[in-house]
């Protein structure tokens, strides 16, 4: 395993040094080039853009209303991405695809497999190198010509400063609320505008953020309080489809592309409030199993009583960012289920025994039907949890929760994937009294189908 | 008298959506045709606050009721969309439901 580890670095590593090698040929070639170039006809270029530049983005170029400038406005963008995941790497190819002049990424994480079919700059090859390192390999590959700046680590309120401050237009491509906030408020402290997205699976969201700087909405005005920790569940938990997050990455390059050609990046709060009028703000809804999959709603404007926009004196400042906020406080901290006490959980080997002595007894999967599909317990009847959930009242109908074959005084042990929503299913049929008072056996699975694998049989394609 | 009970018994007809992962507390469907009585027990008109109680009571199938209401009021995170327009551009709870409004409830996404 050491040497598995040990070998896929090195390739990272090699890749990453290749990746180096290859722009720095690009480089070199290109500066021989203009110099030999240079020698053939002693005359000074006399265009505003390098001859290479003509031939890279003719065809953006020739749109109407991009044109020249808007090649120059972009060619002078330094865009933030924050995030080099499924929103951000489609959002990267496109704007270094398009020639924004430095584009830099904040990505704490490593490339993991499971991230391959929607994070679209990162390989096979590159799986355990640091996502920000893979994705500018993948991206100099595509356009060696624009500055690349590979920030590896998570953005936190003590380095949001020093790197947002770099740019003029940031990218939220995160995956959480706390790092929402977080970008949110440094954007509106540096005054940078911000184009938010975020996707789940198969829907998305899109909204763009503090533009003009101090004069639109930010994250907060829009959703002043977070929602509670139990409800935030993440892509590795709910899924996601790759054309869905892929999609609101591009439509972000797409808006962050907008923004530079008219120059509303470069408007830094300047602006005196009298000549700039804030557009209606859009939300755009992204659903692609619904009836119409785009749809965009008018949203508020800037919140007069605002935690971080809000410019009045009682307003966020930079330094109490720094030093007193806490974004995970803020968003609050996802408790463990305990709802049961440990003589009603069992251990994943107990049950191993109980099912190899064909003890009578029934065991109840509650995860939802696409994750029982993958892979089972032998012998296990899948209810999902949500059943459980949208069962009321006592005394009435069990049986679709608990098969009618079953006899009365079979114990019954229910597993899920961790060992929460197993619980949650345990309680509910003790409420029911299906335990008859502790006279039948009601419990669950400690650990759920993670601890099977790991202890029982270590070859569940466990999800 | 009858246009008293006319009016008493005035129904509002309404389309009642829900997307972002909502669906899942009313049954997995995301688009719901509902009727209404026009104004509440007081005699009051109906107003959001009243539909999201008519929903709890009537309509939700899933009994984590906490994942919709909090405190008696609409759980942070989930946006109400009033003819295609953010509620707090029309009264937040307080707006006062017409006949062939569409209310859409969004939770706000997070992953990416």
């Amino acid at each position: 395993m050491d040497k598995i580890e040990h070998l896929r670095k090195e390739i990272a590593q090699r890749e990453a040094e290749l990746a180096d090698l290859r722009a720095r040929l690009a480089a070199e070639e290109k500066l021989s080039c203009a110099e030999s170039e240079k020698k053939l006809d002693d005359e000074e270029w006399k265009w505003p853009l390098e001859e290479h530049d003509y031939q890279r983005y003719s065809r953006q170029m020739i749109v109407p209303n991009f044109g020249l400038q808007g090649q120059l406005h972009v060619k002078h963008a330094k865009v933030l991405l924050v995030g080099a995941g499924g929103l951000g790497c489609p959002a990267a190819a496109y704007l270094a695809g398009a020639g924004v002049g430095t584009l830099g990424l904040v990505d704490g994480d490593a490339v993991e497999v499971s991230n391959l079919h929607r994070q679209v700059a990162h390989a096979t090859s590159r799986v355990g190198m640091m996502k920000v390192d893979s994705a500018v390999a993948y991206l100099k590959g595509l356009n060696p010509t624009i500055t690349y700046n590979a920030h590896a680590t998570h953005l936190t309120p003590q380095n949001a400063e020093e790197i947002v401050s770099q740019y003029d237009l940031v990218l939220d491509c995160t995956d959480h609320p706390t790092s929402r906030y977080l970008i949110s408020d440094i954007c509106v402290l540096l005054s940078k505008p911000l184009v938010s997205a975020s996707a789940f699976q198969t829907s998305g969201q899109l909204i763009v953020l503090n533009n003009p700087p101090g004069k639109g909405p930010c994250y907060r005005c829009v959703f002043p309080k977070p929602p509670p920790p139990e409800s935030v569940v993440g892509c590795g938990e709910g899924g996601i489809i790759g054309p869905v997050v892929g999609t609101m990455g591009v439509l972000q390059a797409l808006e962050a592309i907008k923004l530079i050609v008219k120059g509303d990046h470069l408007k830094n709060g300047l602006i005196n409030g009298d000549v700039e009028e804030v557009k209606q703000v859009g939300l755009l809804l992204f659903s692609a199993m619904g009836d119409v999959p785009f749809r965009t709603v008018r949203m508020r404007g800037k919140r007069k009583e605002c935690f971080a926009c809000s410019g009045d004196g009682t307003a966020l400042t930079l330094n109490e960012l720094k030093t007193s906020m806490d974004y995970v406080q803020f968003c609050g901290v996802n408790q463990p289920v305990k709802l049961l006490q440990p003589e009603e959980r069992i251990s994943v080997a107990e049950y191993e025994r109980i099912s190899q002595e064909h003890r009578s007894h029934l065991l109840l999967d509650v995860r939802e039907k696409e994750h029982f599909g993958v892979c089972n317990i032998k012998g296990s009847i899948n209810v999902p949890i949500s059943r459980f959930t949208a069962h009321r009242g006592q005394g009435s109908d069990l049986t679709d929760l608990i098969p009618a074959d079953v006899a009365p005084d079979s114990p019954i042990y229910i597993v899920c994937r961790v060992g929460n929503d197993s619980q949650i299913a345990a309680k509910k049929l003790k409420d029911l009294g299906v335990d008859r008072n502790g006279e039948r056996f009601v419990g669950d699975i400690l650990g759920g189908l993670k601890a099977w694998k790991e202890t029982v049989d270590p070859s569940l394609p466990f999800i | 008298m009858a246009s008293n009970t006319a009016e008493a018994t005035a129904q509002l007809s309404l389309i009642v959506e829900f997307s972002g992962g909502l669906e899942m507390l009313f049954s997995d469907i995301r688009r719901h045709a509902l009727t209404l009585p026009a104004t509440d027990k007081d005699g009051n008109p109906s107003t959001i606050a009243y539909l999201i109680h008519h929903l709890c009571e009537h309509v939700m199938k899933d009994t984590r009721r906490e994942l919709f209401v909090l405190d008696g009021h609409l759980r942070p995170g989930i946006l109400v969309l009033i003819n295609d327009a953010d509620w707090e551009l029309e009264g937040e709870e307080e707006y006062q439901l017409n006949s062939g409004d569409n209310i859409l409830f969004v939770s706000t996404l997070h992953g990416g």
